[in-house]
């Protein structure tokens, strides 16, 4: 199956402003949807009681909100879960924490008590002070690895490589949060775990295209900064498209059929890596582009005085 | 020629051989089991198991097979229909034991025996409930403070020293009213942290200031002494909540401490969190008073005060009861506690340890034809706001249930009646547990019902079997012989995350599994970086066995790099996050390690020994037209 017979020979940088242009509307729309509409924040997040019933047969969302507001719950949030028989129920956080951490069973024996035959699938109830601190636990975690990797990056290439790098990654998370947000969909726990694991994947993009650079920088002494990148960029391309394909591939047998409560994983990994597969294209390589990257901005320290003797 | 050292095609045949030894009991699957044990933590007998044979014999109910295994009864099931109808019906006939439901891995004696265990799976995969509880340290701080004011007051009276001493938050204030000798005091409430004074440590801080009611001290506990009590209200909830535990009967549960004040308790195979936690929660204990039967209850209810040296209470049914103020016996001297019947009425049989039995004696023999009763206290801790700020309060929910006259002498043994059958069984429990320390209350709950787990386990194992396949398939398409080469990796990678999570026996949760399929995914990431540099070399007309030696050598760093950066993330996740994110962590982590053995190390060993031995190889078969 010849995908690339031979190395492509595209001028990935020649409509770099036009890309470096696409990033910045889309990241400014992700910051205008985060700021105007925020995310739909799990409960894990926001505190609460969520509640995860199977019926026997498909059932009515209007005469299951109708039992709960019978029984005095206020604004529940009522969905189906990926089948007709399966309903996620969602409660706002209660200031009584003994009332509060018994929402879930009592709103399940309510329901039980119109349908015996409901079956409790799934209850979970995260007190208000537990959510806080994961929110809080969550963004220092992405914090915390966007710091790690910027120093191994500063590490083995100097730091406007590190520069790009981070770019892309910030590119990558801010329009993947500005996607969950626009689509509204759930932001929980493993969705965040997702954003961290496409952190990683997109720096592996990144760094297999960086490392390509910095040894045509060492092969090809007479290049500009612009042809190499370019030629780096085209002799990684093989590599990019196919792993990415392979991510991919399983990342959609996880989506289809790994479950609902893998589904926003599923999402948020299939959408960071083909934003990742782009920005490590554009983003980091635009950037190091613009800080005017030279060979002695790769090229590790000892290397770099080895290349200064006559 | 391309060949590697002997030593190195040894250990990666070795590292294959492990790891599919380590992972093999995971193929073997799990029975429906019942586990028995005795609530004293003695072994169980032989006999007992002979029991045990004999009901299920008697009601015929099928089992595979019971033995004793750790001190406890192990009975398999063919299936979970006879597991169910078992549990019932031992819980029922053996009310003196422990029974629980558990799955029981039907790994092979041989395996067992050098101690290979299957994966230990998740909440999520095998259902159950998760709670975690906060302890309330600001009233564990206070009720110690309490006992320092007792202590303190004891002392000022006995000096003739008057004064206003009390507890309020964090602080023990003590006025001193009319001048007393303020030395005197310092010395008395510096001696008080009796463990600090013997080490010659001050552990408290004592200030001097002035009240309305005169001059006195200030006195709150320093960091050192703080952290001690905390700690010590920490541990003693952990051991009465791992006995409440184990009193559910729940086999294979974790209580354990998490951060500063919080307790983390998972229950596998627990259907019901509302009884679980009625019986976690609950600080639920007794007190034994004699009735003041000089008093209306009635006039002091309306008064609403009760006379001198006693107290006002309402019984099970809202009437009002007035106590003496003196408790003969608490909950704490309670030793063992079974419910029962007696005469037809459900019943707590309960024995008292030597002081109670004592004070038990003591006041019996005094007061025959009197009636006593037993006072029911439970504490129930409440969030309220106060000022924009959320304070933890306690609220104590005390009811007479029992009065009976007096009509013998009795001391260690008696019983307590009152209650229904459901109350009987609970308080029992709850009197054998112990009580709770220090109010705690319930920040975060999980439940998970068992088809729930089922069913995650096998869209899980579907997501893992049809992604494999479907990079396998590309792979060896589009790379050929190569591909193959990366597939046999992919699988031993597969196999060698199985047997690390077998041997480090870390849960596996549905995060992880998605872990786990992401590291299908991105572990021929490794292979196609050398492929396509391989390809690459044969283009630039180097010779296959060059190429492939270029290949791998140049592909090695990128491949290093770009590892240990989503290593920095899977570490980060790992340390930071809580629950389902370690456990994705975990996977993630442990794939990215082995895929670089099986990728780099293990294809290259089977790279060599299909090209590398031969001196002329025209072409390699690895796609592309090259």
């Amino acid at each position: 199956m010849p995908l690339f017979n031979k190395t492509p020979d595209f001028n990935f940088m020649g409509p770099r402003r036009q890309a470096t242009g696409l990033s910045v509307i889309l990241i400014v729309a992700s910051l205008a949807a985060l700021g105007f509409r925020g995310l739909n924040f799990g409960v894990e997040f926001t505190g609460g009681v969520l509640l995860e019933v199977g019926y026997e047969t498909a059932v009515d969302l209007e005469s299951v909100r109708g039992v709960l507001a019978e029984e005095g719950y206020e604004n529940p949030s009522v969905q189906f879960f990926g089948a007709a028989t399966d309903v996620l129920v969602r409660l706002p956080p209660v200031t009584d924490a003994e009332e509060g951490a018994n929402l879930g069973e009592q709103a399940f024996v309510a329901l039980q008590a119109r349908d015996p035959a409901v079956e409790l699938r799934r209850v979970e109830f995260v007190g208000p002070q537990v959510g806080e601190d994961l929110r809080e636990q969550g963004g220092l975690a992405m914090l915390f690895a966007l710091i790690m990797i910027f120093a191994y990056v500063m590490l083995r290439f100097r730091w406007k490589f590190a520069a790009g790098a981070i770019a892309a990654l910030v590119h990558d998370v801010l329009i993947t949060l500005g996607f969950f947000s626009v689509t509204g969909l759930t932001f929980d726990l493993s969705v965040l775990a997702a954003l961290l694991a496409v952190i990683g994947y997109s720096l592996n993009d990144t760094i297999v295209i960086f490392d390509r650079i910095r040894e045509n920088f060492r092969l090809i002494r007479r290049g500009s900064a612009v042809n190499i990148i370019n030629t780096s960029i085209n002799q990684t391309l093989a590599r990019t498209v196919i792993t990415g394909i392979t991510t991919l591939l399983v990342l959609v047998a996880l989506l289809l059929l790994g479950g609902n409560t893998v589904y926003g994983f599923s999402v948020a990994l299939i959408a960071g890596v083909l934003i990742g597969t782009y920005s490590s294209i554009y983003v980091a390589s635009s950037a190091a582009l613009a800080l005017d990257v030279s060979p002695t901005d790769l090229v590790p320290p000892k290397r770099e005085e080895a290349d200064e003797m006559p | 020629m391309n060949r590697y050292p002997r030593w190195l095609n040894w250990l990666v045949l070795f590292v294959i051989l492990a790891g599919s030894l380590l992972a093999l009991p995971n193929i073997y699957g799990v029975d429906a089991g019942v586990h028995v044990t005795r609530p004293d933590a003695n072994p169980l007998q032989e006999s007992t198991l002979g029991q045990i044979e004999t009901i299920l014999d008697e009601e015929e109910i099928g089992f595979v097979s019971a033995v004793l295994e750790d001190d406890a009864g192990l009975v398999r099931f063919a299936n979970e229909a006879d597991q169910q109808r078992a549990n019932a019906l031992l819980r029922e006939r053996m009310p003196n034991h422990i029974v629980a439901l558990t799955l029981v891995p039907r790994t092979p004696g041989w395996l067992a025996a050098l101690g290979f265990e299957p994966m230990n799976l998740g909440l999520d995969l095998r259902g159950g409930v998760h709670f975690l509880y906060q302890v309330d340290l600001d009233t564990a701080v206070q009720q110690f403070l309490g006992t320092y004011e007792a202590s303190l007051r004891t002392q000022l009276r006995e000096a003739g020293i008057r004064n206003r001493v009390q507890v309020e938050g964090d602080t023990l204030l003590v006025p001193i009213i009319d001048g007393g000798d303020l030395d005197e005091v310092e010395r008395m409430i510096r001696g008080l942290d009796e463990a600090g004074a013997l080490q010659l440590v001050d552990r408290l801080i004592v200030d001097r200031v002035n009240f309305d009611e005169g001059s006195g001290f200030r006195v709150q506990l320093a960091d050192t002494l703080l952290r001690e009590r905390q700690d010590f209200a920490i541990q003693q909830n952990t051991t009465t909540l791992r006995n409440r535990v184990n009193e559910l009967g729940v086999a294979e549960p974790v209580v354990q401490r998490q951060g500063l004040d919080r307790i983390l308790i998972q229950l596998p195979g627990v259907q019901d969190p509302a009884q679980a936690e009625r019986i976690l929660g609950a600080t639920a204990t007794l007190e034994f008073r004699l009735v003041d039967t000089e008093n209306n209850a009635y006039d002091a209810q309306e008064r609403g005060r009760a006379p001198l040296g006693s107290e006002l209470y309402q019984d099970t049914g809202s009437l009002p009861v007035l106590l003496r103020r003196e408790v003969i016996v608490t909950g704490d001297q309670i030793t063992d506690a079974t419910s029962g019947y007696d005469q037809g009425q459900p019943a707590v049989f309960v024995n008292l340890d030597s002081s109670g039995a004592n004070r038990m004696l003591d006041t019996t023999s005094q007061n025959l034809g009197r009636p006593m009763a037993v006072l029911f206290i439970e504490e129930t801790p409440e969030l309220v706001e106060r000022n924009g700020e959320q304070i933890i309060e306690t609220v104590s929910d005390e009811t007479v249930i029992n009065q009976a006259t007096i009509q013998g002498v009795f001391s260690s043994r008696f019983r307590i009646t009152g209650l229904t059958p459901f109350e009987a069984q609970d308080l029992a429990l709850l009197l054998r547990a112990g009580a709770l320390a220090t109010p705690i209350f319930k920040i975060e709950e999980r439940t998970i019902g068992p088809s729930l787990g089922q069913d995650n386990i096998n869209q899980g194992r579907l997501a893992i079997i049809v992604g494999f396949l479907a990079v396998v398939a590309f792979m060896a398409v589009y790379y050929r012989i190569f591909g193959l080469v990366a597939n046999l990796a992919l699988f031993a990678n597969l196999v060698l995350i199985v047997a690390l999570l077998s041997l480090l026996q870390a849960a596996l949760t549905l995060p992880g599994i998605a872990g786990i399929v992401l590291t299908v995914g991105m572990a021929v990431d490794a292979n196609v970086l050398i492929f396509e540099r391989i390809r690459e070399e044969l283009r630039n007309g180097n010779s296959p066995q060059a190429s492939i030696r270029a290949g791998y050598e140049k592909a090695f760093s990128t491949i290093a790099d770009a590892n240990i950066t989503t290593l920095i993330a899977a570490t980060v996740l790992f340390t930071l996050g809580t629950g389902p994110i370690k456990g994705f962590a975990v996977t993630l982590g442990l794939g990215i390690m082995t895929s670089m053995f099986t990728s780099i190390i293990g294809t290259r060993a089977v790279v060599n020994l299909i090209y590398g031995g031969r001196h002329q190889v025209q072409r390699l078969a690895i796609g592309g037209n090259v």
